[in-house]
């Protein structure tokens, strides 16, 4: 199968169709952890750590694995990245206890963050070989912790301003999410629909 | 806790998902798929149907096996169960509505990692009674449904110009095509919950009033 180009899959993945903002993937940290730029950013790194080991996990799968029973696919891949999150929890309970503290109940959902899933569907949907699949997988983390970046900016922005009291909480933060998801919509044109 | 076994509580706990605890409007949860999705009321219904489904028989098996599962591995099983039924609904939609299971696209499979139904199993369908349970997930997914209903109609009316695909204004309507593409999701999901809050602010300030005149009333008697 002919692999497309890398360089369009990885801005692909990072802004035109970015999980988050196009997708609407992994929602659930992106409005729970974006108070703190800090804090957002590392639960990135950690997203895109597990995204990358995914990544390769369902490939191996698919090839050795799933060709014979097809019905397991939604199954083993939850059961890779369940693991998966564990080591990472793990790994970072030892190596920074302060970040474990921050991050939370929002570690251990990293596993149902449906972007994760979404990646591993996507690459064997598509017949991604392995390294097609490790770019879409850092691109397609490097764009949701763009996301949740530029989010915590902007709420960190918005304590320090006067709200009414109805509007601050979840709505505020879904508007302000249309609002990022429509500047978006502008890197659409970023390559012709032929690329 | 399971002791308790009169109906009004299955009852209690089937209405309290409709509306008071809705799952989206008061707790949002389950987001992804109920912005991903609901561009159109079709869509809505159909994602709605498959949640309902996933939800209740997760429920059902979780609350009737809760003695069995070990604690230490119990998120593991919960997610394993739910991830049996999502590939038999899967399949069910795969051959019976093709088109609408080609629009969903994975968001079919995603149902597994819906937070809503893994948060049911964990905090209810574990420590309750099957009966219970299973009313509980009645009453959440039909929370559910209505508001994916009410957000695909929403935006199907305004980015498209109609409802389950039947043309409403005629010709001269000018769609706002945004509302179907993923901001306005965002945004009315925003608007959506601004109105539930303008709601219960009213209702708090309305109870605190009658609070206030009845003391009043009995400093004056």
């Amino acid at each position: 199968m002919e692999q497309p180009n890398l360089l369009y899959i990885f801005v692909s993945a990072l802004l035109i169709n970015n999980f988050t903002l196009y997708y609407f993937l992994g929602l659930c940290p992106f409005f729970g952890v974006s108070g703190r730029i800090a804090t957002a950013f590392r639960l990135g790194l950690a997203t895109i750590f597990v995204m990358v080991i995914t990544a390769i996990a369902a490939w191996a799968l698919d090839r050795w694995v799933l060709v014979h029973a097809p019905y397991l696919q939604l199954i083993s891949f939850i059961v890779v990245i369940a693991s998966t999150v564990q080591f990472v929890e793990m790994v970072i309970k030892k190596a920074s206890p302060v970040l474990f503290k921050a991050l939370g109940i929002f570690l251990p959902l990293i596993t149902t963050n449906c972007a994760i899933l979404y990646l591993a569907l996507t690459a064997s949907k598509k017949g991604y070989d392995l390294v097609t699949g490790l770019v879409f997988a850092v691109g397609a983390g490097a764009g949701f912790t763009l996301a949740l970046v530029l989010m915590a900016g902007l709420r960190e922005e918005a304590e320090l301003s006067d709200i009414p009291s109805i509007v601050k909480g979840t709505a505020m933060n879904l508007i302000i999410a249309g609002l990022l998801s429509l500047a978006f919509m502008g890197f659409a044109g970023l390559f012709s629909s032929s690329a | 806790m399971s002791a308790e076994q009169d109906p009004s509580q299955a009852y209690a706990e089937f209405v309290k998902g409709i509306w008071k605890e809705n799952p989206v409007f008061v707790q949002v949860l389950g987001m992804c798929p109920m912005l991903a999705v609901t561009n159109t009321a079709m869509n809505a219904v159909a994602m709605g149907g498959a949640t309902f489904f996933v939800l209740v028989g997760s429920s059902f098996l979780v609350s009737l096996l809760r003695r069995y599962i070990p604690a230490q591995v119990r998120i593991s099983t919960y997610i394993i169960i739910i991830a049996s039924f999502v590939t038999i609904a899967d399949y069910v939609l795969q051959a019976a509505l093709p088109a609408i299971h080609k629009e969903l696209g994975a968001f079919i499979s995603l149902i597994v990692v819906n937070c809503l139904i893994l948060g049911r199993q964990e905090a209810f369908a574990s420590k309750n009674t099957v009966k219970v349970a299973v009313a509980d997930a009645v009453g959440m997914a039909i929370g559910f449904l209505f508001a994916m209903l009410c957000l695909g109609s929403l935006r199907e009316i305004l980015g498209n110009g109609s409802l389950f695909g039947f043309d409403l204004f005629g010709p001269r309507f000018e769609p706002w095509v945004v509302m179907i593409l993923p901001p306005g999701g965002f945004i009315m999901l925003g608007v959506l919950l601004l109105f539930f809050n303008y709601v219960k602010v009213r209702r708090q300030k309305r109870a605190a009033e009658i609070a206030r005149v009845a003391a009043l009333e009995q400093e004056a008697a």
